[in-house]
């Protein structure tokens, strides 16, 4: 049996079918694999010695029966929740077990996982480096081949950006495609899960197992995702109208990730896309609004933390979850709520607008995932407004609840770039076939980081 | 606007949290920094402009009202650090119980 690690989740399910190996045999090699790097990569909070289905990373604030999900946070360190969420039955109802659960910014607030409660996943291309933020540990576990896919949630790029740093696939699908339920709320309006992959058709996979409407969550009331599987013929793009926002590519875009996106771009050209230039002048307004309107829901959404039911008193709440409380409860409180809270909601229709008329205009808008590439740990956590500001190519597809797709398009500075693919509301279906055309005429997938032969 | 740490100190008892001296000043001076920025939506024209909760437009989702299984009491109390006679214990809600 050759090492089945590197293997993508569909070639594991042929493989599988073709008996080349067994369910024991494929979870045994990628415990071993975790038991070898995780100590130096910090990716998993906890790993399931039981795991006997096809192996997930599940980010540690999706809530699994049984298994410990802390969010990576003290306040709940010991936590096990008595029921699954939702995408966790759906997984289960397709033989997936769950392989460990995964290391993250304290409740998904951050965007390096360096405020883990419990030390920050490091970045495999580069362990000086940090991953992205907040789903890290979910993003290095399918990077580093430690799980066949992983799932994380996506409230500003929490799954696009780490994917982009750490040279996976990262798919947030659009708001209320994927039940949030058992997700531990951050910013309830913008919550979603989605999946990290090793190629954008298993992307697509996960997304059709995770989808559809759920009775314990409002918002998810719409249909299953159904794929149109691109066949294999299918290599051009005539026919798609790709979008280029000229406001994703001015000041503060590193000049190295500028080169690949436009070079990944030219790509799609080359493959038949024609491209448009659009308008999203609303965008510089993207990063104010958000962190008004999430940290007000996180106020609210943290404010259940009372150590009566589960969990600790609200003192083990980490820095980054105190500052967002603190946030939030000023801009929600009586004499500042028109002009905070309101105003900031009144500018998000203005963002989702931008969206709408631009999509009149092309099929997809691309561009880059994040400004630059991995950072050093330790740069940005004294400045809380400088991390904030790495989201700003992530955050307007969040506010307009659009779906975005992050794939690996290259390398600058010896480290992954990522290319965001936006589409319009619930059409996953263009971004994924966009991707996977993109994916199939170029080697990135390919690529994997060499690791340091651990312990 | 500049957040004083007696502003700070009201917003924490609103949030329930209870900051340290060195909180409290670290957070005036970073929440001053970060609404300074956001003051920048000020500028931005919203005359006539309805805003945004949730991008699904769903309204009033209801299911039916019939009962279901919920935890049992026992899978309820699991996690809970004190618990007497099979219930929660909270602090009183009057005086000092």
């Amino acid at each position: 049996m050759s090492d089945p690690t590197g293997l993508t989740l569909i070639q594991t399910l042929k493989a599988l079918e073709a008996k080349d190996f067994s369910l024991e045999e494929l979870n045994k090699a990628y415990l071993e694999r975790i038991k070898k790097y995780n100590p130096d990569l910090n990716v998993y909070l906890d790993i399931n010695e039981e795991s006997g289905g096809i192996p997930a990373a599940i980010k540690s604030l999706i809530s699994t029966k049984g298994i410990r999900t802390n969010a990576a946070s003290k306040i709940i360190e010991n936590y096990k929740p008595p029921f699954n969420a939702t995408v966790i039955d759906n997984l289960f109802g397709q033989n997936v077990s769950v392989i460990g659960k995964t290391n993250q910014d304290e409740f998904a607030m951050g965007s390096s996982g360096e405020n883990s409660a419990f030390g920050p996943t490091k970045n495999p291309w580069d362990p000086s480096k940090i991953p992205g933020g907040s789903s890290s540990g979910s993003a290095v576990a399918v990077a580093a081949d430690l799980a066949v896919f992983s799932l994380g949630t996506d409230t500003g790029g929490s799954i696009r950006q780490p994917a982009s740093l750490s040279g996976v696939v990262g798919l947030k699908p659009s708001y209320g495609r994927v039940s949030r339920y058992g997700a531990i709320a951050m910013a309830s309006s913008l919550d979603q899960i989605g999946p990290f992959t090793k190629s954008v058709a298993d992307a697509r996979l996960v997304l059709e197992w995770i989808s559809g409407g759920d009775k314990y969550d409002s918002n998810a009331t719409k249909e299953k995702f159904a794929p149109v599987v691109v066949s294999e013929a299918r290599q051009s793009l005539k026919g798609i109208k790709i979008g280029i926002p000229k406001e994703y590519f001015g000041e503060g875009l590193d000049s190295g990730v500028k080169k690949t996106v436009e070079d990944a771009i030219d790509k799609l050209k080359e493959l038949g896309a024609e491209t448009v230039e659009v308008e999203l002048p609303s965008t510089k307004h993207a990063i104010a609004v958000y962190y008004i309107l999430m940290a007000s829901e996180v106020s609210s959404n943290l404010g259940r933390f009372d150590g009566l039911r589960f969990g600790g008193p609200r003192d083990l709440f980490g820095p980054e979850p105190k500052r967002r409380i603190m946030l939030g409860t000023f801009a929600l409180s009586s004499g500042y709520f028109d002009d905070y809270f309101i105003k900031a909601a009144k500018v998000r229709t203005l963002i989702k607008r931008d969206f709408e008329k631009a999509f009149e205009k092309c099929d997809v808008i691309v561009g880059p995932v994040s400004p630059t590439v991995a950072w050093n740990i330790g740069e940005k956590i004294d400045d809380p407004l400088k991390m904030y500001l790495s989201d700003i190519y992530t955050v307007p597809a969040s506010l307009a609840g659009i779906p975005g797709l992050s794939i690996p398009c290259g390398f600058s500075k010896n480290l992954p770039v990522g290319l965001q693919i936006l589409g319009k509301y619930m059409d996953e279906e263009t971004i994924l076939n966009v991707g996977e055309i993109y994916e199939n005429a170029t080697d990135w997938k390919k690529e994997k980081p060499k690791l340091a032969d651990g312990v | 606007m500049r957040l004083t740490t007696d502003q700070v100190q009201k917003v924490a008892k609103l949030g329930s949290l209870t900051l340290t001296i060195d909180e409290e000043q670290k957070f005036s001076e970073q929440l001053s920094k970060i609404l300074g920025y956001i003051e920048e939506l000020n500028a931005v024209n919203t005359d006539s402009v309805e805003p945004t909760f949730n991008v699904t437009d769903n309204v009033n989702v209801l299911r039916e009202d019939i009962d279901r299984p919920g935890l049992s009491q026992e899978e309820a109390l699991l996690s809970a650090s004190v618990k007497k006679d099979n219930f929660f214990v909270s602090k009183g809600v009057f005086k000092n119980e």
